[in-house]
């Protein structure tokens, strides 16, 4: 017999907040010891990241990047699958957005550069994420294990291109040319002026709308269509979806490539929103924040959002806190991001007991 | 109605007002139980009435949220499973706890070497195992690898363990589910010994016919409480199932003699390789008509299983032909299913529910095509459905949006066999169909077969419960090891077709 289920609120809310509390906590103690003030550095953060129109705007261009990541992420899990190859989807994916915005940007308008450069983006991260996806159907090879190594395979195929093919001849640096206004995603600044925000010169851009748009898809996919409940069978009881006649191959297939699609979309943002080039590492780790940003959100797409408004915070912040405390630099912040991966993933259970106990305790004093 | 206890010693076990929740849930409430030396007490509830948690508490799993328990007389406290073995209580799991690798000698003295180095221990071990197998008629070969046994000799190893490690009160966990009929009744003669020499046995079950053949006194469980204790002697069968569902119960299965039709599902040496390259199916071949229940009788893991899943779809054949009607029946459950062939599968949790979705979810699992408006699920129909099914089958709570976990094994069981028998299929494969289910639900179920094949429906019934496959079936094919040892009618006995079950053919034991 197991104990009886927490409430719903304490399961999604505050067990995540809880967490989340001890790792910074934990952050703070760290803060503390390299001898700053913990409160100070918070303010930092927090005014670094929300407290001015330019601090807003890059928070949100960061936690543009981390919905993707993160939906990718999620989207996977639902399906049973683990995919901690986003870094390596997203990098991929840059290559299809970068490919069409160099192919079109001199000729038409961003707007008729946009979608397919989305789709470009998209359909190279579902490639990379194919390949793990087949050898995990057919071959039984762990995606966790093969995902990543594709990461590495993703890196070094991308610094031969950026160095080999699309440089321009003559530049030093690897990295494609610049995309002509026709290959640029519009900035949000007008729009985030409209709600009394200036965001100067940060680079938020439209494909936080397409963000948004996509988690709410995810959503839709996940809890509305027929490929949803196949998936989400499939990730609760193998035995049960192959019962029901759902292939497992097939299955997951289309959960990783959804996944790896949704990895590539990511590269919109900086290579299309941001940089309007195709950058070495363009990814910067947030294929792996999307990790992070899955498990916090516990693989809801509106978690996901939430989760990855928070990593923003803690990007953009951190980036201001390292540059007013220089003892405090931005390895402070992986170590924070490592915390809360910590505690709200490894450890998502270490305070469930004892909160079931509390509550277990309250009815029984209702009852009583 | 209580026992007087017994005149010359205290009680081996004394519970006193134990209780015991799990959140809302009052598992165990103001148990007071008394076994006395040198009984065989047996304890009977349906699933859920709380014996599993009680034993659990004796056995250290579990902290009781109140009451206090004697042993001997004494009060003691049992933090864990080591307290209890000190206190000489032992367990025999449902599930064996052995390591098969192993050796019957090594696995005897698991976790009581007696120090660093193995060779004195293991000789002490093989001198005190020769002595228990002498003392309780219990011969079983040190130097056999246990996972080689079969499983009426590997409990017996569970036994050995237990008496190895000095224990004077033995609780058993429903032991028969995997035995034969035979083998049963050797572990009975063997518990029976164990009492004559003085030991305690608490026998948990929820078989009344070995309650009444094996026990001295019996107390009945129901939603947590002790409700009767009573001198075997002096009970029946009937009076038992009364205590345990709290008013009177058809035992019986009522039904008329069968009409069957044309062959609907026909099986032709069927034969099956696991993953592992072990032959499950050996070339089986059956034919089940419309209108009929063929009952599979058989110890579990002969190949009923792999039987099961093949017909289904589940599992490619490696040889032989299933069809459904006249029609070769493809190796895609969702093939089969087209064809109007319907599984209900033997284990619920592990293949026929999804116990994390909601009621309704699982309502429509396998059948989610005539629940979709283009890729979008069609969620107003799925929810309809799962009401009808649920007002069909009198599911309690009915209430589509509850998680599937959180019903009872009968109410998740209901949900299962509504799901396939609302399609309307020609043949239904059943597996395992009252699995831990209670007895009212036994009930429904039965009778909800019946109702099926009387209206034409062609029925395989698998279930290691032999009872119920005789009751149910028109005629019996009896497994063993991957064979259909022989076929019997409905008025076989049961000592013909246990016979069968032991691997004995049909006509060599006449």
């Amino acid at each position: 017999m197991t104990p009886a289920p927490l409430p719903r609120w304490v399961d999604l809310i505050l067990l995540p907040l809880l967490n989340l509390s001890v790792a910074f906590l934990v952050a703070g103690l760290v803060v503390l010891a390299i001898g700053e003030d913990p409160l100070e550095a918070t303010r930092i953060l927090l005014y670094g990241a929300l407290g001015w129109g330019e601090g807003i705007g890059f928070t949100l261009y960061y936690a543009t990047s981390f919905i993707f990541t993160g939906l990718a992420v999620a989207v996977a899990f639902h399906a049973g699958l683990f995919n901690i190859g986003g870094e390596g989807q997203a990098y991929v994916g840059g290559l299809g957005v970068a490919v069409v915005c160099l192919a079109l940007d001199r000729y038409v308008q961003w707007w008729i550069t946009a979608p397919l450069a989305a789709l470009g983006g998209a359909a190279f991260g579902a490639a990379w994420a194919f390949v793990p996806a087949y050898l995990q159907a057919t071959r039984g090879s762990h995606v966790v294990i093969t995902t990543i190594m594709f990461n590495f395979i993703a890196a070094s195929l991308m610094i031969w291109l950026l160095v080999d093919v699309l440089a321009p001849p003559g530049q030093m640096s690897p990295e494609s040319r610049t995309f002509e206004a026709g290959g640029r995603l519009p900035q949000l600044d007008g729009l985030m002026a409209l709600i009394g925000v200036d965001t100067g010169s940060a680079p938020v851009n439209l494909s936080l709308i397409l963000a948004l748009l996509a988690a709410w898809g995810v959503w839709l996919l996940i809890w509305r269509t027929r490929l949803g409940y196949e998936m989400r069978t499939f990730g609760a009881n193998r035995d049960a979806a192959i019962y029901a006649g759902v292939s497992p191959l097939r299955i997951t297939v289309v959960a990783m490539l959804i996944s790896g699609g949704l990895a590539g979309l990511m590269a919109l943002n900086p290579v299309m929103g941001e940089q309007h080039r195709l950058l070495f590492e363009f990814v910067g780790g947030a294929g792996f924040v999307g990790i992070a940003v899955a498990l916090m959100g516990r693989a809801h797409p509106a978690g996901v959002v939430a989760a990855a408004l928070l990593f923003g915070v803690l990007y953009q912040g951190g980036a201001e806190l390292a540059f007013e405390k220089p003892a405090i630099t931005r390895d402070m912040i992986v170590m924070i991001q490592g915390l809360v991966i910590l505690f709200a993933g490894a450890l998502e259970f270490l305070f469930r007991p004892a909160l079931g106990r509390l509550f277990a305790g309250a009815a029984r004093r209702e009852a009583a | 109605m209580s026992q007087t206890p017994h005149a010359s010693a205290a009680p081996a076990i004394e519970l006193i007002g134990v209780d015991k929740r799990f959140g809302a849930v009052r598992a165990n409430r103001d148990i007071h139980l008394s076994v006395a030396q040198g009984e065989i007490h047996g304890i009977v509830g349906e699933n859920g009435a709380g014996k599993s948690t009680l034993m659990s508490i004796l056995y250290g799993f579990y902290q009781a949220d109140a009451g206090e328990i004697r042993v001997d007389g004494r009060p003691v406290a049992i933090p864990d499973s080591q307290a209890a073995i000190a206190l000489g209580i032992g367990m025999v799991h449902q599930h064996f706890m052995l390591v098969e690798p192993f050796t019957v000698l090594e696995n005897v003295m698991l976790g009581a070497e007696g120090g660093a180095l193995l060779a004195k221990g293991r000789a002490d071990a093989r001198a005190e195992l020769e002595r228990l197998a002498r003392d309780y008629a219990m011969q079983v070969d040190p130097d056999a690898v246990v996972g080689e046994l079969p499983v009426g000799l590997q409990q017996r190893v569970e036994i050995l363990k237990a008496l190895f490690r000095g224990a004077k009160t033995l609780i058993l966990d429903e032991p028969t589910g995997v035995l034969t009929p035979e083998e049963a009744d050797h572990l009975f003669r063997i518990l029976g010994r164990l009492r004559d020499e003085g030991k305690t046995v608490i026998l948990i079950t929820h078989k009344l016919r070995e309650i009444m053949a094996a026990t001295d006194a019996v107390s009945v469980m129901r939603r947590g409480e002790i409700v009767a204790t009573v001198r075997t002697a002096e009970t029946s069968v009937e009076a038992l199932a009364e205590a345990m569902v709290g008013r009177r119960v058809l035992l019986r299965v009522e039904k008329g003699p069968a009409r069957p039709g044309p062959a609907r599902l026909t099986v032709e040496n069927a034969r099956v390789v696991d993953a592992l390259g072990v032959e499950r199916l050996r070339g089986v071949s059956l034919t089940v008509r419309a209108g009929e229940i063929v009952g599979i009788a058989g110890v579990s893991g002969n190949g009923q299983s792999e039987l099961l899943e093949a017909i289904a779809g589940i599992r490619p054949l490696t040889s032989g032909a299933i069809r459904i009607g006249p029609e070769m029946a493809p190796p895609s459950p969702a093939l089969v299913r087209d064809m109007k062939l319907a599984h209900v599968p033997e284990d619920r949790h592990r293949m026929g529910l999804v116990t994390r979705f909601e009621a309704r979810e699982n309502a429509v699992l396998g059948y989610l095509k005539g629940f979709t408006r283009g890729v979008f699920l069609d969620r107003a129909a799925i929810r309809e459905r799962c009401m009808r099914d649920m007002a069909d089958f009198d599911v309690r709570p009915p209430d589509p949006s509850l998680r599937t976990a959180n019903f009872s094994g009968g109410n998740q069981q209901k949900i299962v066999l509504a799901r396939e028998i609302a399609v309307d299929p020609d043949v239904l494969i059943v597996g395992q169909p009252t699995r831990g289910v209670d007895v009212g639900a036994i009930e429904a179920i039965h009778r909800r077969l019946i109702e099926l094949r009387d209206a034409g429906k062609a029925i395989l019934l698998v279930s290691v419960e032999l009872e119920e496959v005789r009751a149910l079936s028109d005629r019996v094919l009896v497994m063993f090891d991957g064979r259909v040892m022989g076929e019997a009618g409905a008025d076989a006995t049961e000592a013909e077709i246990g016979l069968m079950m032991a691997g004995v053919e049909r006509g060599a034991a006449a």
